[in-house]
């Protein structure tokens, strides 16, 4: 009866196009943002304030999906909102994988003191409310992309520490590892050459999911008006924007409270999608 | 006394634990540029007065003085002033604790009552398209976080179809004859339905927010245990005797299935309280998350310190009672 219900669910083959799809989209969108946005995402015009939709009564044409109070183009803020989110996604996820990776399998294949001083700090970490521990850092750091990532790296690598590490252990275990300690190899190179392929599928599947945690920190700052210092667009700062004019603009909230919904979901569906087909760790 | 022995090195690392809490966030505040205490002072304060209040806060010695200090008034309850209300830290703190322990109590409630529902539901359901409606459902609730889900309820409740409100804890113009700052646990008591309705009609899109994730991975994992548990020997000796299927799943599956839940919701329910920061201000609910971030953007160190710690007793708490209660639980343990 299990196998029936399985068949039912969407085949992971439909799952990965989707979210790849929509994923290479939006990176297509930031790519050419100056091209293809039809208007300057910083231009303001109190007299084009709080248009609506084009399929709206009193939409002016060329402003697709409206405008916010101060008159600038949702779809133009949208599209260069793309850009923020993916550069955070992108270089925040590979910097936090590459920190708690490299302690995680440090920690899991040295075993002894180096263990305990990283499970140690695992512990302490798992200790703060992460957002505020973030929304802190920022704080501490100044406003701008740098302390976004700085902040997201220094929070999330646990994730990766903590999987690496058990896998790490593990592997470490195994036959392969005890012929290769035995053929005098270094330990380093047994890491490097021995461990670590063994476990890149589990690091490739957590990253796609931390890119997707990456989109939702980097909103959560922007919404609490820490993340980006001046009205450059980011999609947390137009949902902050949207929540205060709700009752008036709804579109000003929705918009980027779709792209926001659509990219986190495509990066966990792609990461949950890996992970079955790949990953026999944490499937 | 294995047990004991096992608690007492729980207790010292716990403490291990929050002491480097304790001493991260001492020094990640206080490398902050600019002086909080510049930014109180009315603009045409004198260097003098600056000066002044900076000794008065203990901010001119160097962290680790600074630390010794406030570790030493930590051990007899004096978490310090905060810099922007200059109340004592620890009663503030403890004024906004009940509003988000209210709220998390409130929010985990509904996810184990979503989560378990939609497992038993899923488990009755099995191999029909209902179960694939709801592994579907499941699926989206586990990927879109807490965030985003108090975005999507405050349009769908506030704006499209207006039943609750999306913003603050009580109504304001309510006269509250409360004595503590549990309000729904004491409306409750009480005996004021009135007062209930109101508190919950704001409370339920927070709680809401905070519960989808966790109900879908609740969801998730006891349906899986309970699908194991279904195979057993001794629950196909009871379908033999006749019972049906809702009591074969409730009476003799769901008993023996339901541990492994029970440890994750522990975790989790940590998670959770996390999440408050952020929902807390979406929702502009008086708790101690909106509170920790007005406390940031005020520079309010005390403050600040204390919530964190605040935070990190309460999420070690609750990881301690987990595996306490897991050991009370789980007859292995308990008997090995």
């Amino acid at each position: 009866m299990a196998e029936t219900a399985a068949a039912r669910r969407p085949p992971v083959g439909l799952r990965l196009w989707l979210s790849g799809g929509w994923l290479t989209l939006l990176a297509t969108a930031a790519l050419l943002a100056p091209w293809i946005a039809p208007h300057n995402p910083l231009a303001q015009d109190l007299m084009l304030g709080r248009l609506p939709p084009v399929w709206m009564e009193g939409a002016e044409p060329g402003y697709w999906l409206g405008t916010d109070s101060l008159g600038r183009d949702v779809l133009s803020r949208l599209i260069h909102g793309a850009r923020i989110a993916l550069v955070v996604a992108l270089v925040a996820g590979g910097l936090t994988a590459l920190l708690g990776a490299t302690l995680g399998l440090l920690a899991g294949y040295l075993r002894g003191r180096t263990d305990g001083v990283i499970s140690r700090l695992v512990d302490i970490w798992m200790a703060f409310p992460p957002v505020l521990f973030s929304i802190l850092l920022v704080a501490v750091i100044g406003p701008g992309l740098t302390a976004i990532v700085v902040a997201i790296v220094l929070i999330d690598w646990t994730r990766f520490a903590r999987v690496v590490r058990a896998e790490a252990m593990a592997q470490g275990a195994m036959d392969y590892v005890a012929s290769a300690q035995i053929a005098g190899r270094s330990r380093l190179s047994i890491m490097l050459a021995e461990i670590l392929p063994n476990v890149l599928p589990t690091v490739v599947v957590l990253l796609t999911l931390e890119m997707g945690i990456a989109v939702i920190v980097e909103a959560i700052l922007s919404f609490v008006n820490l993340s980006i210092p001046t009205d450059d667009p980011t999609w947390g700062g137009m949902i902050a924007e949207g929540r205060t004019s709700i009752h008036q603009a709804w579109w000003v909230l929705v918009f980027p409270l779709i792209a926001l919904f659509l990219t986190v979901l495509a990066f966990s569906q792609l990461g949950e999608g890996l992970k079955d087909r790949y990953d026999p760790v944490l499937r | 006394m294995p047990l004991l022995r096992a608690i007492l090195i729980r207790l010292a690392t716990t403490a291990v634990t929050l002491l480097g809490v304790a001493v991260i966030v001492f020094v990640v505040i206080r490398v902050v540029p600019g002086n909080p205490i510049a930014m109180m002072l009315p603009p045409g304060a004198t260097e003098d007065d600056i000066a002044r209040l900076t000794a008065l806060y203990g901010l001119d010695k160097s962290i680790a003085e600074q630390f010794a200090i406030w570790l030493s008034g930590v051990l007899r309850g004096d978490f310090g002033t905060s810099i922007t209300t200059r109340q004592p830290v620890l009663s503030l703190v403890l004024g906004r604790l009940p509003a988000t322990l209210e709220l998390s109590v409130l929010a985990l409630l509904i996810a184990v009552l979503l989560g378990g529902l939609a497992a038993l539901t899923g488990t009755r359901a099995r191999g029909t398209r209902a179960e694939a409606a709801i592994d579907i459902a499941n699926g989206m609730a586990l990927s879109v976080p807490d965030f985003l889900w108090g975005l999507i309820l405050i349009l769908m409740f506030g704006v499209v179809w207006p039943v609750f409100h999306i913003s603050g804890r009580v109504s304001p113009a309510l006269d509250l004859p409360f004595a503590s700052n549990f309000y729904l646990f004491e409306s409750l008591v009480r005996l004021r339905p009135d007062l209930t309705a109101d508190l919950l009609a704001h409370m339920i899109l927070p709680a809401l927010a905070l519960a989808l994730p966790l109900a879908a991975i609740i969801g998730q994992l006891l349906k899986q245990s309970l699908k194991e548990t279904m195979h057993l020997d001794y629950v196909t000796l009871a379908r033999t005797k006749g019972y049906g299927e809702t009591h074969v799943i409730l009476r003799e599956a769901l008993p023996n299935a339901v541990l492994p839940t029970l440890t994750l919701i522990g975790v989790q329910f940590t998670f959770l309280i996390g999440g408050t920061v952020i929902i807390e201000r979406l929702f502009s609910y008086e708790g101690l998350g909106n509170m920790a971030i007005d406390a940031v953007i005020n520079r309010d160190l005390p403050l600040i310190q204390g919530i964190v710690i605040l935070f990190a007793v309460i999420f070690t708490a609750v990881n301690l009672a987990v595996d306490l209660a897991y050991a009370a639980l789980n007859p292995r343990l308990r008997h090995g």
